[in-house]
């Protein structure tokens, strides 16, 4: 038992692992010229090779994106809990935002620009609009899912629209919102890295820019490396936050073995 | 005649409240039915017969366009807040602790919401005895998942009495429990009942679980739903489960069950 499950930590591990194995012999067997698709050596070696750049670049783009999700959190969890509260509200803004989520947000970009100059404020406003809306969809599903009964019983009880919110909606739509913060994280990083890569000067998304003027393709590879880093350690940091907050709503053993 | 603890009076009700507007469909119709304080009344009847429509208007959760509910000698014109309620499933909040859950009422029940924080212990004290009544005991830290579903019905039920209501709405409760163990709870019913002397009404399929347990037994017709008959059940109290396999008892749910059969066609 205990065994099997050192194994299982260590799975993820080996997968990694077999799949940079995989990569290097693939591109040494078919003898794939470097700057097509550089091995897995080269890119270690890039990264090592312009490490303080990939370190400098790699700060501004989690700086960005935090920032941007930060916003979303606190702008997605407002609208849910709006949208969630009124029908009324619901059927009003729910297409609008569905629409504007179809928007691609590269496209958004050259506007944003327009107005703000490029740089940090683009890419913390495009990892704002480009993660906001899993939120809200998390937490307005919450709410809406509230068991009849128990808003019967709640109501039979005297309690107000405010009271069922706060005992029973708010704490029932927190595990879709924890949820929704893994989904919102990783999209914040591709809302950053598309604004850095169209508009800044800074970032992982400009230093894989101008690795590909240079022909510099492990440096780009480099580049996309960090950024896997980057966002399996937040993944990692929201699913973490997540079980804290609402180990109650996780106690299903369905994917445990 | 007396009108009871709680009277509906010629009421009529769509399905989806007032607002369905004419198109809705009937639920209940001219239904008139009266209960005396501390009676344990029944309604049985066949499927969508709008038995829950009863008990939400009986709560004041929705309003008739036409007949008149009067409960405790009042016209119902707001939710009632010396009711409570348990339904088949037992809706308790996952993230709060059975004796959490059992407080939710009184977090939100006038006079007791104001004086929670004061009286808190004293809250807790009441809460870990009703727990001990049902057979409980002990399982306040535990949360509503690691129970048994027997257990989570009786937690709802607990639920349903800690603000101590004047009036216990049952719907289905026991529907979704396997057989012993509704046997168990329907004593715990009666027990509670014995001792409270609140009204009960309870709503049911079972017809052995309403002749166990009621004083009266309402049939209700098919939709729209009115009262055909109504059944005194007058099988000495206290009533013990060796009750349910005399002659008296399988008569009256012979009965009950003719009358049902008939309502269906």
């Amino acid at each position: 038992m205990n065994r099997s499950k050192a194994f299982i930590r260590l799975v993820p591990w080996l997968f990694t692992i077999a799949l940079f194995v995989f990569w290097e012999i693939i591109c040494r067997a078919f003898k794939i010229p470097e700057f097509f698709l550089p091995p897995p050596t080269a890119v270690f070696k890039a990264t090592y090779d312009y490490w303080p750049a990939i370190l400098r670049n790699s700060w501004i783009t989690l700086e960005s994106t935090m920032l941007g999700f930060l916003l979303a959190v606190g702008f997605g969890l407002l609208l849910g809990l709006v949208i969630g509260w009124s029908r009324t509200i619901y059927a009003g803004i729910y297409p609008l935002m569905i629409g504007f989520n179809a928007i691609p947000k590269v496209a958004v970009v050259p506007i944003l620009v327009l107005w703000f100059g490029i740089g940090f404020i683009p890419a913390v406003l495009t990892a704002f609009l480009i993660s906001f809306f899993p939120i809200v969809v998390n937490v307005a599903t919450g709410l809406a899912t509230i068991e009849p009964e128990l808003e019967d019983v709640l109501k039979a009880l005297g309690a107000s629209k405010l009271d069922i919110m706060r005992k029973v909606g708010i704490p029932r739509s927190l595990p879709y919102f924890f949820g929704s913060l893994k989904v919102a994280i990783t999209l914040a990083f591709v809302g950053t890295v598309v604004s850095e890569s169209v508009a800044s000067n800074n970032g992982i998304g400009n230093l894989m820019l101008q690795a590909q003027a240079q022909f510099n393709v492990p440096l780009i590879f480099a580049g996309l490396l960090a950024l896997a880093v980057l966002g399996i350690v937040m993944y990692w940091l929201m699913a973490l936050l997540e079980l804290r907050m609402t180990g109650w709503a996780q106690r299903s053993g369905f994917a445990q073995n | 005649m007396e009108p009871g603890f709680v009277s509906l009076t010629g009421v009529s009700h769509r399905y989806g409240g007032i607002q369905a507007g004419p198109e809705g469909v009937l639920a209940v119709q001219d239904l008139t039915i009266n209960i005396n304080r501390g009676e344990f009344a029944a309604v049985v009847g066949p499927s969508g017969c709008g038995k829950s429509t009863l008990m939400k208007l009986a709560t004041g959760l929705q309003f008739p366009f036409a007949g008149s509910v009067r409960v405790g000698g009042e016209e119902v014109t707001k939710p009632l807040k010396i009711a409570g309620m348990a339904f088949q499933a037992p809706t308790l909040l996952p993230w709060r602790s059975t004796l959490d859950n059992l407080l939710l009422p009184l977090e939100i029940v006038q006079p007791h919401r104001s004086e929670l924080r004061r009286k808190k212990a004293q809250y807790v004290e009441r809460a870990e005895k009703l727990l001990a009544s049902v057979g409980l005991g002990g399982f306040g830290s535990k949360f509503p998942w690691q129970l048994s579903g027997g257990m989570q019905q009786r937690t709802s039920l607990c639920r349903a009495l800690i603000h101590e209501p004047q009036l216990l709405m049952l719907d289905e409760p026991f529907g979704a429990l396997d057989a012993f163990t509704r046997e168990e709870l329907w004593c715990v019913i009666r027990d509670l009942h014995a001792a409270r002397g609140i009204t009960v009404i309870l709503v049911t399929h079972d017809l052995r679980e309403a002749v166990f347990l009621a004083d009266r037994i309402f049939v209700m017709s098919q939709r729209p739903g009115r009262i055909l008959v109504e059944r005194k059940v007058e099988l000495p109290r206290p009533r013990d489960l060796e009750v349910t396999y005399t002659k008296d008892f399988a008569d009256i749910v012979h009965e009950l069950r003719g009358h049902i059969v008939q309502a269906r066609q």
